[in-house]
């Protein structure tokens, strides 16, 4: 459960305010797939940015599960964005010199879980994803769509509750795009909050409740159509 | 929320091996820094080694009598005052051995001569000296005898030669019992000097030993070089040294004129000496670990600069800015620790190879040089490290996440 209220966001740029995000208030359950849609600079980076506590409203909450996360400490917000949030991003960013299965496993590594763990863990995942034989391979020896699967892997390797997407197939082509969407709707499926943000109409022409940001005011929302 | 440190050591040192020349010229920075400590610390120690051994080697416990008073007020003193140093001579020395703590007693007079065996002939270093030379300057007999503990006034003609008189003058041929020319006057060789011992000042192979009172007669002077006295224990030194000075003084018509000087006293000086300039020559060197530093900075503030997507990355899955500075402080510290290993290794290297081209010189790295080398090394690490940790861990994620 998601609860955003009176959320607001604003930039300093030069000697210009920009009002990233005025006045945001929604709720996001459970299980929800959403798109969030919108013109460059409408603000729907800046709310994904906000959703996945790498950035803080200037005034407003952010509840999450029950829980005011906006003011907690950077320490506590990095232990919530380690196991309830996972990121999928454009372009990919995985680290060049770790493996594929080290990429993966990095969130885990970071949280301390031991290596053991780590691997068995991985394959797992590995194989959901159709990527056994690339375990060892490097970000640069993989399609773009492996490299976004290897993503969406790291993304979900923690079992987060909610999954930020932002362009997820923005830097593939349209087969391999497919696939990842596919991929990201499947982990719909078994329960997981997927929230992509996209320029594609196509893309969020799929997600059942569609968002659509103007200038940082959210112009429609669709709702849940049961 | 903390990483396993093995987990911490492999994500740095992945980060490291991925840029090799970077990471090697860092290496090569610290090491240079670590190594010029040792090699610097071993030179200083090893004079102060040579120092040392050289003043032991005059024998333990010993004191020098030295005619004229080293006095701080300055040499003209003695002119306006009128006072001139007396001479040193034979019955001063004797005067000495009245007192139950001295145990030897040797005068010695210096001087230079020909000295001459068949058509051979060289200029060489006479030492006039007694029977108790031997015991108290611990040197050893290669071939013969030394002087005869005899009456040391009288000017009996025999000499003991260094091994390379022999040498030159001998070549094979036994030199015992042959009479040798010494300036003027004939002396009969009775034995040979081993060269083993060293000692200040003395080349003890090329050297010609007689008795005290032949040597003041060949020079023509009643006066002697010095006297040495050992005294019975350490714990009398002092007593001894006053009853130097009290007979000294009630013989030379109550005038001070002599110099004592404790063998204690000069090894003590020079141990400080020599302390002193290590640590200086060292401190030196140690501000090249500094530059190092500044360098290893520069290069990890570009790291951070090229790795913000990296970062960026990092706290969106979960790392704390605590997390990503420590992640970058680690490799600071990973590469001068290394840099650091390098550096003793290079710095052992070097202070073996200059043993090897100057084997008297013992200037083997003490512990403690080795020990702040690394210890300095690893702070600069912290030091210099903190600040570009300090930038990554503050890197806006949003904006770290938009570098591709």
């Amino acid at each position: 459960m998601i609860r955003l209220t009176h959320i607001n966001r604003v930039f300093q740029v030069g000697d210009q305010q920009v009002h990233a995000l005025k006045d945001i208030n929604m709720d996001i359950t459970n299980g929800e797939y959403l798109s969030i849609m919108g013109p460059s600079g409408s603000g729907k980076s800046t709310l994904l940015n906000i959703l996945g506590l790498l950035d803080n409203p200037n005034s407003g909450e952010y509840e999450l599960e029950g829980e005011v996360v906006t003011n907690l400490s950077d320490e506590q917000q990095a232990a919530i964005r380690s196991t309830q949030i996972g990121f999928v991003f454009q372009f990919f960013h995985l680290l060049p010199r770790l493996t594929a299965e080290e990429n993966i496993a990095l969130p885990m590594m970071l949280a301390g879980i031991s290596a053991k763990e780590r691997h068995q863990r991985t394959r797992k995942i590995l194989q959901t994803l159709g990527l056994t034989g690339r375990a060892h391979h490097k970000p640069e020896q993989l399609s773009g769509g492996q490299r976004q699967r290897v993503a969406i892997g790291r993304a979900t390797i923690m079992q987060p509750r909610v999954l930020l997407a932002d362009e997820p197939t923005g830097n593939l082509d349209r087969h391999s795009g497919q696939d990842v969407v596919d991929i990201l709707e499947s982990l719909n499926q078994e329960g997981i909050t997927l929230i992509v943000v996209t320029h594609d109409p196509e893309l969020g022409e799929r997600a059942p409740r569609k968002i659509k940001f103007v200038d940082g005011v959210i112009t429609v929302d669709t709702g849940t159509q049961q | 929320m903390t990483m396993k440190f093995t987990d911490t050591l492999g994500f740095s040192l992945s980060a490291i091996t991925r840029h090799p020349l970077r990471a090697g010229l860092m290496l090569l920075a610290i090491s240079i820094g670590v190594a010029s400590i040792i090699i610097l610390t071993g030179l200083g120690e090893g004079a102060r080694r040579y120092v040392t051994a050289e003043f032991s080697s005059l024998g333990t416990n010993l004191l020098i009598v030295i005619p004229g008073k080293t006095e701080t007020s300055g040499g003209m003193m003695n002119i306006f005052s009128g006072e001139t140093p007396r001479d040193l001579t034979l019955d001063d020395a004797h005067s000495l051995k009245q007192h139950a703590q001295v145990k030897r007693i040797a005068p010695v007079v210096i001087g230079t001569a020909y000295v001459s065996w068949q058509q051979l002939s060289r200029e060489t270093a006479i030492m006039g000296s007694n029977a108790e030379l031997l015991a108290l300057r611990n040197w050893k007999m290669a071939r013969g005898r030394f002087l005869p503990p005899a009456d040391s006034t009288r000017a009996a003609a025999i000499c003991v030669i260094g091994t390379k008189i022999r040498k030159e003058l001998f070549k094979n041929e036994n030199p015992i019992g042959k009479k040798i020319r010494i300036g003027d006057r004939q002396f009969r060789v009775i034995g040979v000097l081993g060269s083993e011992g060293r000692s200040i000042g003395i080349d003890v192979e090329d050297i010609v030993i007689i008795p005290t009172a032949s040597a003041l007669s060949l020079f023509n002077s009643p006066s002697l070089f010095r006297i040495l006295v050992e005294a019975r224990s350490r714990d009398t030194l002092n007593k001894v040294e006053q009853h130097i000075i009290q007979t000294i003084k009630a013989r030379h018509q109550n005038e001070e004129d002599i110099t004592v000087i404790s063998q204690d006293a000069v090894l003590g000086t020079f141990d400080q000496i020599f302390k002193t300039l290590t640590l200086t020559v060292s401190g030196i060197a140690a501000i090249s670990l500094t530059v190092a530093g500044l360098l290893i900075m520069n290069i990890m503030l570009v790291t951070v600069s090229q790795r913000t997507a990296e970062i960026g990355l990092l706290k969106a899955i979960g790392a704390s800015r605590l997390q990503i500075q420590s992640l970058f402080l680690i490799e600071a510290v990973l590469l001068t620790s290394f840099g650091a290993l390098l550096g003793i290794a290079l710095g052992f290297s070097g202070n073996y190879l200059i043993h090897h081209f100057v084997p008297a010189l013992d200037n083997t790295a003490p512990l403690w040089s080795v020990l702040a080398a690394f210890v300095l090394s690893v702070a600069t690490g912290l030091l210099f490290g903190a600040m570009p940790a300090r930038r990554a861990a503050r890197l806006n994620p949003i904006q770290a996440l938009a570098h591709r």
